[in-house]
């Protein structure tokens, strides 16, 4: 089998490689992609939408539809990992473990054993490694919120600079990660409980296709974004560039939503525990 | 560039090399699918064929002498859309398709890991052999 797919390989690079031949060279104005719609959508994105980024224009105007079914597909794998993983029948485990917050003692106790009351002092945990350090856990928690500031900047500013929904969102996500990484995953569940992030997941796809609605309902085209200026009290032209801000927040929840969700999902095999 | 007089072959490898770096990425990933034993390295090499495509239409999108797809003073409504060259702006339309691929990818990711993971808790490895020989031990049992 190796050495077939080493074959296949080596023709596969073979012929790649005859081709890139014909090619236009790299950096070629006239090559054959920059020359049909690109010059278009840079001629005049910032007259018909006025959204300096031609990327965010492209991505939530021109080719909206496109953007909303990719969110959905983004939403479609966190609903994938969740049916394929989730465990929610669980059979008790033998003991239960608690740490004692200040000490760092480790409880185990038995089945019908007292358990400790006072939830400032011990906390649950899932597992004897389960690790802990003061240094690594605050020193996140003082980044976490900075972080997420960023990831709104990021998104709220993907008009002029580069950015956006899907980027911010994904910043959004990796911070909600870096805080399970940092405690363990049962306090970040207490955060953000699995159930709001997929309502969060289907919130984000719901605020993009109701923008859409919004649309067809004053009368446009399914997300044609000029019509929202006569809610909005501001010219079409405006009124495209804030339609495209309100599908950037939808991809914004969505997408980071969704990573978290994966996220819970993988790291734990679908118990939600400390898993593996 | 324009006073230096460069030899062709030179010429030749700056207007290609991209390409050749793409492919050999692709053969990579590629071999990884095919050939590699362990579901996770099969995994590892999409990705690396994923990031080839996306390198490969990054190189598209770029032009010489042009600059990132935003228009420079285009804020407020004073902005001057008249007059913007599309030889001084990069192609934006690739640099889109591959930000909404890169989020797929990353949805691809998971999805694969996922199914590795529920291979793992059946078959107990991620050995694809392995696996292949516990469901041909199943099938004779059912026979």
């Amino acid at each position: 089998m190796k050495y077939i797919g080493l074959i296949a390989v080596l023709l596969f690079g073979a012929v790649i490689l005859t081709t890139s031949l014909e090619f236009p060279a790299v950096g070629d104005p006239n090559s054959p992609a920059s020359r049909h719609v690109s010059d278009d959508y840079i001629e005049h994105a910032l007259e018909e939408t006025a959204v300096p980024n031609l990327v965010t224009a492209v991505l939530a105007d021109y080719r909206s539809y496109d953007t909303m079914f990719e969110s959905a597909v983004v939403l479609a794998a966190g609903l994938a990992c969740f049916f394929l993983l989730r465990r929610f029948r669980r059979k008790p485990p033998p003991y239960r473990l608690y740490r004692h917050i200040d000490t760092g003692v480790i409880l185990i106790i038995e089945k019908g054993g007292k358990e400790p009351t006072n939830s400032d002092e011990f906390e649950r945990i899932d597992a004897n490694w389960v690790p802990y350090d003061v240094i690594i856990e605050k020193a996140a928690g003082l980044v976490v919120p900075f972080l997420q500031l960023f990831a709104l900047y990021v998104i709220f500013h993907g008009h002029h600079s580069p950015g956006g929904g899907f980027q911010g969102g994904v910043i959004f996500g990796a911070t909600l990660i870096l805080l399970a990484l940092s405690t363990d995953l049962r306090s970040t569940l207490r955060q953000m409980p699995e159930k709001s992030s997929a309502i969060m997941a289907s919130t984000g796809l719901f605020i993009y296709s109701g923008t859409g609605v919004l649309c067809l309902l004053l009368g446009a085209n399914f997300l044609d974004y000029g019509i929202l200026s006569r809610l909005l009290a501001v010219d079409p032209v405006m009124a495209r560039s804030h339609g495209i801000l309100m599908v950037e927040i939808g991809v914004g929840v969505a997408v980071s939503a969704v990573m978290i969700w994966i996220y819970y999902n993988l790291v734990s095999a679908g118990r939600h525990d400390e898993g593996l | 560039m324009k006073g230096l007089s460069m030899p062709d072959w030179a010429e030749f490898i700056i207007a290609n090399y991209n390409y050749w770096g793409v492919a050999v990425l692709m053969m990579i990933g590629l071999y990884a699918i095919i050939a590699k034993n362990n579901l996770v390295k099969k995994i590892i090499g999409m990705n690396i064929f994923q990031v080839a495509i996306i390198l490969f239409y990054i190189t598209i999108a770029t032009k010489l002498e042009a600059t990132i797809p935003i228009i420079r003073h285009g804020h407020g409504h004073g902005a001057h859309a008249a007059g913007i060259q599309a030889a001084g702006y990069m192609n934006p339309l690739p640099q889109v398709l591959m930000l909404t691929a890169i989020v797929v990818s990353v949805a691809t990711l998971g999805v694969a890991l996922a199914l590795a993971v529920s291979i793992y808790q059946r078959y107990d490895t991620l050995e694809e052999d392995e696996i292949l020989e516990q469901l041909k031990a199943e099938e004779l049992r059912q026979v």
